[in-house]
């Protein structure tokens, strides 16, 4: 093998890297917090609401896990442009991420949902809660504690599907990737280093999730136990 | 600029059977790397654990994108030109190696414990415990979840279109780039996909459900 | 305030009441009346309908016949000023005390307080101090549900209906979960909010607690009451067969 690896090329291209990276972290963010509520309305909607509403979140879930995550990009970006919708890449991004988040949300905190015991909804029934006040108050948080492993790893891997949008030509950090390499040719470098930072993300947003998990979750900050 | 006509979906379905092609690669290549990793994870060689975790753990924290393109030109450094469909096929199976390793991983320490203590008082050494007592109930065990995961391996094919295979998402972009009509011929490509994932996801729902009945 | 009743007035009127879960009756026309400050203990066998009668009460259930009236409001009208009525008027203790885990017992307690009595929050604190003192946990206010035995925790469920205020307490067989050394400690809250005044209805195995404690007693059977009338009464003179053995029995 006559490669020589060459990374000089950092020196100068380091803050384009970091733009990338700062970007993908801002769209990663919004879309996590949106399709984080979208999800739980939905999950909602599944568990309490009536039949129409039951199959039309059923549909919803079933079509974004279906299809590939690249194609509901193009449909938002250029699909909704030819029918006179006009939206920047990162605007679309963030919308395609979001309703892709919020399907695979609305899962997990379906389940999350349905492992709270009826007997808790009674309780809250007998103190005179409303059912909207028992959702709030009895229900959503614990099952979002019983499912918040599930719901971190799903932040992460929204955060690496992230780079997809790399496709519409949103700047993030893929993106930043592929004109670098197009400028310096040394390809196989840079993208090892995109890895790495990726690797570092990751670690990051799991590291911000248990953070966010401690504050949320007194009880268990204080306990160490198991809901 | 063309009208969109039959042609066109003749021209999607054409190419959706690449998609499927290329899904049965990677699964079988995915397969066939990620069992013995799935084993190098449960080994008592600390160094093997540490290889195999590795490795996962570098695939299951990278994009796949990424993945797709440092295969790719890794493979051009060491002096491969290989046709798209190769390239997609080798990268696809790095991917699916590292998820499958870590399912089947799973699934072979979900045998209980007690069978392996049966089958090593009755004097079976490691090896045929594993062939003849603890791989056929993890495969019972491995099958709703690897099922689930082929739909995702039928998702990621589309981002071999990056790197040039023309697969489905690829043929869509040639459709859209001479008729363009985008919101139409992706929804297209998006009920193609539906209708070759769909039937598995139900088919892993519904295998997982038999799986607990019968508990 | 309950509306205007004379003193006199039954506070929890059972008439007739039939409900069917599919094809199976499990309560065929039982009727009594309840009056306010009155102690009722339900007694019988597993299957004989006496939960189900006091969730029909609570308004968990709904009935097939017959009527219920709680406070002069008929229980099941429909409305959710109705609905809110009945939760005021009736407080109800669950077998498997229902305590909210991720809450503090003070949270527990507070929580309807704030959400539907619309108390502020130094009231609602304030208030439940005073109902944790009447079940003797003062000092587990911080605490959390898992780190308290189960007669605390069902102290503490009692603590919670009774921070509401309700004109009827319902207990559905409230120490059934719970070790032996345990459940004196329920019985005597029990014993106290009873000498204190308040109306309650006890489906309960604690034959003990019920000759002790209770006005009345109702003995029910496949779904029927069976027999009843004043405590002393009834357990000195048996009426019917199904009661002397049942009696027998759990001695």
């Amino acid at each position: 093998m006559s490669y020589k690896f060459d990374f000089a090329f950092l020196a100068d291209k380091w803050p384009d890297f970091v733009a990338g990276a700062w970007l993908t972290i801002q769209l990663t963010i919004l879309s996590i917090a949106f399709g984080f509520l979208l999800g739980t309305v939905c999950a909602v909607a599944r568990v309490y609401g009536g039949p129409l509403l039951r199959r039309l979140v059923g549909a919803y879930v079933e079509t974004i896990r279906n299809t590939p995550l690249l194609i509901q990009i193009f449909i938002v970006y250029f699909g909704l442009s030819s029918l006179g919708l006009k939206l920047s890449a990162e605007v679309s991004a963030v919308i395609a991420l979001t309703v892709n988040m919020g399907a695979y949300t609305t899962e997990i905190m379906r389940a999350g949902i349905q492992s709270i015991l009826r007997t808790q909804l009674e309780a809250a029934d007998c103190l005179g809660l409303t059912r909207l006040q028992a959702i709030l108050h009895v229900v959503l948080l614990p099952a979002m504690e019983r499912v918040y492993p599930s719901l971190a790893s799903q932040g992460v891997l929204l955060m690496l599907a992230s780079s997809i949008t790399s496709q519409i030509s949103t700047e993030e950090l893929t993106a930043t990737a592929n004109l670098v390499q197009s400028d310096t040719y040394r390809s196989f470098e840079v993208y090892v280093i995109v890895a790495v930072v990726y690797l570092a993300l990751s670690a990051l947003y799991r590291l911000g999730f248990w953070a966010i998990g401690q504050v949320l979750f007194e009880r268990r900050r204080r306990l160490g136990t198991p809901l | 600029m063309i009208q969109l006509n039959a042609n066109h979906l003749l021209y999607l379905l054409e190419a959706a059977r690449w998609t499927v092609l290329l899904s049965l690669i990677a699964f079988l290549g995915g397969a066939v790397v990620g069992l013995p990793l799935a084993l190098m994870r449960l080994s008592k060689v600390g160094l093997l654990r540490m290889l195999a975790s590795g490795y996962i753990q570098l695939i299951q924290g990278t994009p796949l994108l990424i993945v797709l393109f440092l295969s790719y030109f890794g493979l051009g450094i060491l002096g491969y030109k290989l046709i798209p469909l190769v390239a997609a096929g080798i990268s696809l199976t790095l991917y699916a190696a590292a998820f499958l390793g870590e399912i089947w991983r799973g699934c072979i320490e979900a045998v209980p414990r007690t069978q392996w203590e049966a089958s090593d008082c009755l004097g079976l050494n490691r090896f045929q415990q594993y062939a003849y007592v603890v791989l056929p109930q993890a495969v019972r065990i491995a099958i709703p979840p690897t099922v689930g995961f082929m739909v995702q391996i039928v998702k990621n094919t589309s981002l071999a279109s990056v790197i040039g295979f023309v697969e489905l998402s690829r043929a869509g972009q040639i459709v859209n780039n001479s008729t363009f009509e985008p919101f139409v011929i992706f929804s297209a490509v998006a009920l193609i996909y539906f209708v070759l994932c769909y039937p598995l996801s139900v088919a892993a729902r519904t295998l997982e459900r038999k799986a607990h009945a019968g508990r | 305030m309950p509306a205007a009743d004379a003193a006199t007035d039954p506070i929890v009127r059972i008439e007739n009441v039939v409900k069917d879960f599919g094809p199976l009756r499990v309560l065929d026309g039982v009727g009594f009346d309840v009056a306010r400050g009155q102690t009722v203990a339900v007694v019988g066998r597993s299957g004989s309908g006496k939960s189900t009668l006091l969730r029909c009460i609570a308004g968990l259930e709904t009935v097939q016949g017959g009527r219920i009236e709680v406070c002069g409001h008929e229980v099941g009208r429909p409305g959710s000023a109705a609905r809110a009525q009945l939760r005021r008027d009736v407080g109800m203790v669950f077998q498997s005390y229902n305590l909210f885990p991720h809450l503090t017992v003070e949270r527990n307690i507070t929580l309807a307080l704030t959400l539907v009595k619309k108390e502020s929050k130094e009231a609602a604190r304030k208030r439940a101090a005073e109902v944790l003192g009447l079940v003797g946990l003062t000092e587990k206010i911080r605490s959390y549900p898992e780190q308290l035995s189960g007669g605390q925790q069902q102290r503490v469920a009692i603590a919670r209906s009774l921070a509401l205020q309700p004109q009827v307490m319902l207990f559905d067989e409230v120490t059934s979960a719970l070790d032996p050394e345990l459940t004196s400690e329920v019985l005597a809250v029990m014993e106290d909010l009873a000498r204190r005044g308040m109306t309650m209805i006890s489906v309960t195995h604690e034959m003990g607690f019920a000759r002790r404690v209770a006005d009345l007693v109702v003995f029910m059977h496949q779904g029927k009451v069976w027999e009843t009338g004043p405590t002393a009464e009834l357990f000195a003179n048996p009426r019917t067969a199904e009661f002397k053995q049942f009696v027998g029995s759990e001695l």
